[in-house]
């Protein structure tokens, strides 16, 4: 569920205490919080990364829309028993080096493989053009969804998102930023990077 | 904003000092200073006081001694118990006489927020007065109070911060700076200010502007109320904190090692900051052990003044 908060025409420290108030009240999710002043936006951006919630910033004329996720992945990757600690880590949309056309087919089969795989990796994280993987159009949508049903955490990184401006397009997963990939690689017992 | 040109005005707006400064005779200038703003504690008596403490605060970096004083009130007489302000009063009149300046009358306009401050007349031997602009080479800089009031006040403002912690940081803002005045004044120093409203690099840049020389300033060296950078990471930093960094940064060079909470903090607006003092290298033990004398155990050297780079403050 989507949450707003309007705090333009509000003075500091009014922003952060109101982002506060409906950051406590979510258990998880997204708030968008609308500001209008760059102290603000500073100000709100610090209090929700510095409760563990990333925030995505984007200008418009004038005016500051911050988006708020909290909660990193879906609690069912933290309870899932097999596969604790393998990562697989994606940082291409093909598979090997050589004809791309090759790549795309090898990506697929792997993806669609994975989903029988035991013991199912805990999350797949997407890099660089990795993310085109969970957006539309993608050939592996399908299986990358019974992976987040079977509680594969599906996390993309949000640079990566916006530079490839694949924002409206994101299909599956979470978007992530780099402290929390960071944070994952080195927690995992295994990593398998493509 | 013109510039005034009167041969007598020892120190006037340009610089961006404490206090103006205006020579009667060859031994007298008379030092004057106004400030006024609004609560930044819930306490009218405690806000009164650090009001008071505040405005003498300029006469005293300048190393003048306060005369006389008078009050600068806005209150909404119609709508508050006037005992709040009778409190406020109390406050300011309580720290003039801790002061041992007399207040000599005051001016009050009804206004839909409260405001209070004070002017304070100072006297000062006229070849004794200390700016902010004559810092040496070699000088060691000492700072007497810690930092981080500014983010705590608007932590303050917004219900997030304990009881403990504005106890703490009141008491604090209403010390007198006087005792750290007689202190430089025994030793000799080369040049004080006090950290108010520009934070402590936005004062430092003020101090090498112009000058030729710059300064060092030890990022672990600097005092700091621990609470700052708990409030600094939630988001609870001034409006003011953001504007000093925006217009000091281009004197400033950060280390890449200095956390984004302590920048903020040397940025912070003080209410009631303490004297940055830059003494000679050889004085500043005898200083520092003055200053401990009269129970001002937070100062320390937090830099010194460096030949080079020249007009800039490397924060290390």
């Amino acid at each position: 569920m989507i949450k707003e908060l309007d705090a333009r025409g509000l003075s500091c420290p009014q922003p952060v205490l109101q982002t506060k108030n409906m950051l406590e009240e979510m258990s998880e999710g997204m708030l968008m919080v609308i500001v209008d002043n760059t102290i603000a936006r500073e100000n709100v951006k610090r209090f929700a990364e510095s409760n563990g919630c990333s925030v995505k910033v984007e200008e418009k004329t004038g005016e500051y829309q911050l988006t708020i996720i909290k909660g990193e992945v879906p609690e069912v990757n933290n309870n899932i028993k097999a596969g604790v600690g393998q990562i697989i880590l994606i940082s291409t949309d093909v598979l090997g080096k050589g004809d791309r056309k090759l790549g795309e087919t090898l990506m697929e089969a792997f993806i669609y493989t994975l989903v029988d795989a035991k013991p199912s990796p805990q999350k797949i994280i997407l890099l660089n053009e990795g993310v085109k993987l969970a957006t539309y159009g993608s050939p592996v949508l399908e299986a990358l969804e019974i992976l987040q049903n079977k509680g594969v955490g599906i996390l993309s990184c949000g640079t990566c998102i916006n530079f490839y401006q694949l924002k409206d397009k994101l299909k599956i997963g979470t978007i992530t930023n780099m402290v929390e990939v960071v944070e994952s690689l080195s927690n995992a017992d295994k990593v398998i990077c493509l | 904003m013109p510039l005034v040109q009167d041969p007598n005005l020892i120190v006037g707006f340009e610089k961006s000092d404490d206090a103006g400064v205006y020579k009667i005779t060859d031994e007298l200038a008379l030092i004057q200073t106004v400030d006024f703003f609004t609560p930044i504690v819930d306490d009218p008596y405690i806000f009164g006081q650090i009001a008071a403490a505040n405005a003498l605060s300029d006469v005293y970096a300048m190393g003048g001694k306060p005369l006389t004083a008078m009050n600068v009130v806005c209150f909404p007489i119609k709508t508050l118990d006037i005992g709040v302000l009778k409190a406020i009063l109390r406050g300011g009149l309580d720290k003039l006489i801790e002061a041992e300046t007399t207040l000599v009358g005051g001016h009050s306009v009804e206004n839909n927020e409260i405001k209070y401050g004070l002017s304070i007349t100072g006297i000062i031997h006229p070849e004794k007065v200390l700016t902010n602009m004559s810092a040496r080479i070699g000088d060691y800089l000492i700072l007497t109070k810690p930092l981080g009031t500014g983010i705590i006040n608007t932590a303050i403002k917004g219900g997030m911060a304990r009881e403990e912690t504005i106890t703490k940081v009141s008491n604090t803002m209403v010390t007198l700076n006087k005792d750290a005045s007689i202190a430089m004044q025994e030793v000799g120093v080369s040049a004080c200010t006090d950290i108010t409203g520009f934070g402590l690099l936005g004062h430092l840049s003020e101090m090498i502007r112009g000058n030729g020389f710059g300064m060092i300033v030890y990022a672990g060296k600097v005092p700091y109320f621990p609470e700052a950078k708990e409030f600094a990471d939630m988001g609870m930093v001034p409006g003011g904190t953001y504007r000093n960094k925006d217009f000091f940064s281009q004197w400033i060079r950060f280390d890449s090692t200095v956390p984004h909470y302590l920048q903020d903090i040397f940025f912070d607006p003080q209410t009631s900051g303490g004297l940055l003092i830059s003494v000679p290298r050889g004085k500043a033990d005898s200083l520092l052990t003055q200053l401990r004398g009269k129970n001002i155990h937070e100062a320390v050297i937090i830099g010194e003044v460096v030949a080079e780079p020249k007009e800039k403050i490397i924060v290390t």
